[in-house]
């Protein structure tokens, strides 16, 4: 809402030395938002002066066609050179004498130019910064200046303009008159409500037929009035003033008709429509859209009616979208002297949800959405009418509409509540005056009080939003800083510290953490060969994606971790961990159909429905790994990253949380199927790692032998342990054994270390595999695999002969159970 | 000595001669001095210590001696031998010394090359500030609270007192999970976990939350559709406007320094009434650069206060969906954006940065932000 301080300050008495800045300033307090303070002409310095152009030669042979006028200044002519053509002689113009300097910095001179010394400029809207215009020059009216007068004032330069972003409660302050009233109070001075006078109009004469009007529906149209105006002149302009408040407030000036109603809206906040009466075909008639009905509207634009729409209609169908936008057939146009002016009540919701269904956000559409003033749709239009009659001539016809009984509610509120809420001392006779001030009526001045709200207030029907009301206007710098005393309080969970402890691991490994967009297109699954049937496959789909490629919520981390490995590419690096912790959506959500009541809490069948709707959220922990983890230099060859780091990633998470996991080899959709580990917990799988698939990496054009890692870090974490058991520290001394099998190839050296340390009893600390060998002296088919072996007692050093023992049950079960030989 | 000595050899005796002793364990301790090396001290040992030199000679005469001197002599050459030991100790102590200083400096390296550590990790600084103020919160006894980012629309909305027709729920700006009227939306704001923490906690209630949230917005300087949000909630009797405040002031202080206070401006939230904006006092210029064009404040525009967020009194019909008796319990809530905070706390100027996931942007916060 654009709001100039000049119309204000005719509204209301605010003080003279209040500036746009203090006035923007007191309206923010109030809890109005002001964006943005402009100056009208800001910029403009130096002399404009109205001229009368006194002739007019048509210069020929240049590009474009040029005039050289003779410009009365009031005190001299002039000549000037112009390159508009929308003027005549006789015209009242706005001259820049040389020397004044305009928006933008350009200062005019005066200068030889086509031929002739220009000796100044004659100025378009746009050249001045008070509008778009600049198809031709300014020509103002006759009467309302004269050749030598200043042309700052006639033209409003230095008036300022607040831009205020109306909050959804607050429907009155989209017009001039809640705006006023906010200053009103805010400025402590008196306030009389324009939207509260009855204009004075000529008593009704039947020159004509009254266009009549009936609803039938009185619940969403609770109020219908048509005022018929007569033999009014469609020739006749807006006055100036009239059409520079509405480019003030970012509305084009169209014709005095179409004028009035946009100016009675911003002026009082109710949206008014004219009709052509002669283009209608019975009476105005207000109802639910039919099946198939359709409507071009102002906008030029076809629509099919919903049966939802609230539309008017005469007896042909359908002229109108109520409150919303009028039809094209009966619109005001040059030729119209008789004028059928709408002016209604209609619900909010109603007109809200037929904006939306049209995607059609008009001037009366915010205002009917936010709730207009339920009483004031008559004044409106006696005001209207005035205005149409004073400036356009024309014979006031009559009023006839349709209305609703008024239904009101008082609150009933404690008049201490606003200091309860609010922590601070505030006087009942404070409250009581804050809220007559807004416009309630209050009965009581102490204790349980009844608050009636005015009618432009349809936002306050809670007793706190009176209390809101009181402390606004109090203001909020007025509140204490207070700590309430609030209950011991329990730390993190040990699944928010693990999430922590697992960034804080991987990152101290040298992985970068990115946060990706959880959007995934089919073509990014199909490239890492996620199989349809897979639990990494999206199943949950929006439908209304940011792009049509990528309508998938992510069920696995990898394809955000390629796009983001790609990016860091693409801008130069070439070595890297990148890693993601977040949800992830797997299986898919079910439609809810039922929504519980807000007025009570919903019971545990409907809480458990509405939580089981929707898709399993994991937190999953992924990493993808590029290049070198080493780079070559004066200490040797590079490192490349390896799938041995993409397993050392997921068991350091692992450890760190205090969870072994036990690898086996996996074929996960993507990752190389000889080099990919999966890591399980039982039966349970926790996490993969290895290295990708080439032909993946060659789809995704990452480098080759990019490395991969995922875990579920929500499993995991459902593992570890709380509260972990310290081990038993042996001051024996150690015996070491090593043990070195032949074992087929297929065998997994992880497999045969369990093997040994089954067989090796209590007696055995650690078991490491140290040298994996194939060659020469190793049979086809079979690998050498050597292990050190640590025994230790607790209570004794143990003797040769135990150690021995333990050592040959250990070997005896990896025969036994892997296949394994004692190497020789 | 009176009368001749027939027993003994007379030219021998010159050598025990107090004065020739002298002689020799000057000329030892000279050489002893003389020796520049570990190898020359060696034979300097040997020719002054060892089975020949003349100390050693000497003390074979001693036998020699008549008995009445024997003792005398003996005395003698054995202070001499144990004088020429420790100048030979001595000098050994310190020509090693030498030694090892020469080898550890011959071992010296260029301590400044670059080492072949592991590569700079590091935490996205989005993700360390959400810690940062939950631990903030969590000493004042709060618990962090969480919930779905695929959520119910009734709990995204209705129960927030978000009404059907409220502009907020236009497609424009909520992502909407696909089936006819599904009811499930990606959360717009981190609000709903309120809802969740009113039901599933018992009163009186103190969370903070923090999370990712949603909204149909293109990517640019200033926006992204995905960005986290903090969101605070407090349920208890005779909560106060007052006591929000103060909750703010401290949480503003923590994170921006002692003194540094906040500003409620009126405005309007579905869920709050009484609501505000929040602001809070520029932690750069401290409002010095208010009208003052000289020492302008890039941080906060030279206004004094940087918009931070949104915050009021949990509406009453809030309470009521979750089966809260507003008649003894109060509520306020607040809640701010990441990215916002990121931006004026640490000096990011676009948007992008914080979402394209590049290496170097994350790299430079290490495992702080």
């Amino acid at each position: 809402m654009r709001a100039p301080v000049s119309w204000l300050r005719e509204l209301v008495s605010i003080p003279a030395d209040q500036d746009g800045r203090r006035i923007a300033d007191a309206l923010v307090r109030a809890g109005l938002e002001v964006e943005t303070v402009e100056t009208v002409g800001d910029g403009i310095e130096g002399e404009l002066r109205i001229g009368r152009v006194e002739s007019v030669e048509e210069l020929s042979g240049f590009k474009k066609p040029i005039r050289w006028c003779q410009v009365h200044d009031g005190r001299a002519v002039r000549g000037i050179i112009c390159g508009a053509r929308n003027f005549s002689i006789g015209d009242l113009v706005v001259v820049a004498l040389p020397g004044t300097t305009l928006p933008g910095g350009f200062t005019i001179g005066k200068r030889e130019t086509y031929g002739h010394v220009s000796d100044g400029m004659l100025c378009s809207e746009r050249e001045l910064g008070l509008g778009d215009a600049h198809d031709g020059i300014i020509t103002l009216e006759e009467g309302i200046a004269s050749p030598g007068d200043d042309a700052t004032s006639v033209l409003g330069i230095g008036d300022q303009i607040l831009d205020i972003a109306v909050t959804p409660d607050r429907g009155y302050a989209l017009s001039m008159r809640g705006l006023a009233r906010e200053l009103a109070i805010a400025y402590g001075v008196p306030f009389v409500d324009p939207g509260q006078v009855e204009a004075d109009l000529p008593a009704p004469s039947a020159v004509r037929a009254l266009v009549e009007c009936s609803s039938d529906d009185m619940s969403a149209c609770q109020l219908f009035t048509i005022r018929t105006i007569a033999v009014f002149d469609p020739s006749a302009p807006s006055p100036a003033w009239l059409q520079r408040r509405l480019q003030s407030c970012g509305m084009r000036p169209i014709s005095l008709a179409v004028d009035v109603t946009n100016y009675v809206m911003l002026e009082l906040g109710q949206p008014l429509h004219a009709f052509d009466a002669n283009k209608l075909q019975g009476g105005i008639h207000v109802r639910r859209a039919r099946h198939g009905e359709r409507l071009t509207t102002l906008d030029h634009v076809e629509r099919t009616l919903d049966i939802e729409d609230l539309v008017l209609a005469d007896d042909r169908g359908v002229i109108g979208l109520a409150g919303t936008m009028g039809g094209l057939e009966t619109e005001i146009d040059e030729h119209t002297r008789d004028i059928a002016l709408e002016a209604a009540y209609f619900d909010d919701v109603v007109v809200a949800r037929m904006a939306r269904r049209h995607k059609l956000s008009s001037e009366a559409s915010r205002r009917f959405e936010r709730g207009v003033d339920r009483e004031l749709a008559p004044y409106a239009s006696a005001r209207a009418a005035q205005l149409l009659l004073e400036f356009g001539g024309g014979i006031h016809v009559g009023l006839t509409g349709v209305e609703a009984p008024i239904t009101t509610s008082a609150i009933g509120i404690d008049v201490l509540e606003p200091a309860r809420i609010g922590g601070l001392d505030i006087a009942p006779e404070q409250a009581i005056a804050l809220w007559q001030a807004v416009g309630c009526s209050v009965d009581g001045s102490e204790g349980l009080v009844q608050v009636l709200p005015p009618s432009w207030r349809p936002d306050l029907t809670d007793g706190v939003d009176l209390v809101e009301e009181v402390l606004r206007l109090v203001g909020y710098d007025q509140l204490p800083s207070t700590l309430p005393q609030s209950p011991a309080g329990h730390g993190l969970s040990a699944a928010q510290r693990a999430r922590q402890l697992a960034g804080t691991i991987l990152s101290a490994r040298g992985a970068v953490e990115v946060l990706n967009y959880p959007f995934v297109a089919d073509q990014e699954l199909d490239d890492l060969r996620i199989h349809p049937d897979s639990i990494r496959r999206s199943r949950v789909k929006l439908a209304n994606p940011m792009s049509e490629q990528q309508p998938w919520l992510r069920a696995d981390l990898m394809p955000g971790l390629i796009a983001a490995a790609r990016r860091n590419l693409s801008r130069g690096a070439q070595d890297m961990h990148v890693f993601e912790i977040g949800i992830v959506f797997q299986g898919s959500a079910a439609p809810i159909s039922d929504r519980p009541s807000v007025e009570h809490r919903p019971d545990a069948a409907t809480w458990t429905v509405l939580n089981e709707s929707l898709p399993a959220q994991p937190l999953m922990a992924g990493g993808l790994m590029v290049g070198d983890l080493q780079l070559p230099g004066w200490w040797g060859e590079a490192k490349r990253y390896t799938w041995i780091d993409a397993v050392a990633a997921v068991e350091s998470v692992a450890e760190g949380l205090g969870v072994t996991l036990t690898r086996t080899s996996a074929s996960e959709d993507g990752f190389h199927p000889g080099r990919c580990a999966q890591f399980m917990h039982g039966a349970l799988v926790i996490g993969v790692a290895g290295e990708l698939h080439p032909g993946v990496l060659s789809a995704v054009s990452l480098p080759e032998r990019a490395c991969a890692w995922q875990i579920n870090l929500s499993a995991l974490i459902e593992l570890a342990q709380q509260v972990r058991p310290a081990p038993a520290l042996s001051t024996q001394p150690v015996a070491k054994e090593d043990v070195a099998l032949l074992v087929p190839v297929a065998v997994p050296a992880a497999d045969v270390a369990a093997a040994l340390a089954r067989g090796a009893g209590p007696l055995l600390e650690s078991v490491r595999l140290f040298d994996v060998y194939r060659g020469p002296q190793v049979p086809e088919g079979l690998r050498s695999l050597a292990f050190a072996l640590r025994f230790r007692a607790l209570d004794r050093t143990l003797e040769a002969s135990e150690t021995a023992l333990a050592r040959q049950s250990a070997v005896d079960r990896a025969i036994k159970e892997c296949g394994a030989q004692l190497r020789a | 000595m009176s009368g001749p000595n027939t027993q003994f050899d007379p030219k021998q005796v010159a050598a025990l001669d107090g004065q020739a002793i002298e002689d020799m364990v000057q000329q030892a301790i000279d050489a002893i001095a003389g020796a520049t090396s570990l190898s020359e001290l060696k034979e300097v040992r040997l020719a002054h210590a060892g089975d020949r030199a003349p100390l050693a000679l000497a003390n074979r005469e001693i036998g020699a001696l008549a008995p009445a001197a024997k003792a005398e002599a003996g005395k003698r050459v054995g202070f001499a031998r144990s004088r020429i030991k420790e100048a030979l100790d001595a000098r050994q102590d310190v020509l090693e010394r030498e030694r090892d200083i020469k080898v550890l400096l011959d071992e010296a390296v260029d301590v400044t090359v670059p080492v072949p550590g592991l590569p700079v990790g590091g935490r996205h600084p989005l993700t360390t500030l959400m810690e940062r103020i939950c631990d903030v919160f969590v000493a004042m006894g709060y618990d962090v609270a969480e919930g779905p980012e695929v959520e119910a629309e009734w709990i995204n909305f209705d129960a927030l007192n978000v009404p059907p027709d409220h502009p907020a729920r236009t497609m424009q700006d909520t992502f909407y999970v696909e089936g006819s009227d599904s009811g499930i939306v990606l959360r717009t704001q981190t609000s709903p976990i309120q809802i969740r923490a009113m039901l599933e906690h018992p009163l009186p209630i103190y969370v903070v939350a923090p999370g990712r949230v949603f909204r149909t917005d293109e990517l640019d300087a200033t926006h992204t559709p995905v960005f986290h949000q903090v969101e605070g909630l407090a349920v208890d009797r005779n909560l106060t406007m007052a006591d929000l405040k103060g909750t703010l002031d401290h949480f503003a202080a923590e994170m921006f320094g002692q003194g540094i206070v906040t500003r409620l401006r009126p405005s309007y939230f579905p869920f709050t009434e009484p609501s505000a904006e929040l602001d809070v006092q520029c932690f750069v210029c401290r409002g010095d650069s208010v009208g003052n064009p000289d020492r302008p404040c890039r941080t906060c525009g030279s206004e004094g206060w940087i918009e931070w967020g949104g915050c009021g009194m949990v509406n009453p019909r809030v309470l009521a969906a979750v089966g809260i008796d507003s008649s003894q319990y109060r509520g306020f809530a607040f809640g701010m954006g990441i990215e916002r905070t990121l931006m004026f706390r640490n000096g990011v100027t676009d948007m992008r940065d914080m979402v394209e996931g590049d290496l170097r942007f994350t790299a430079a916060f290490g495992l702080e932000s």
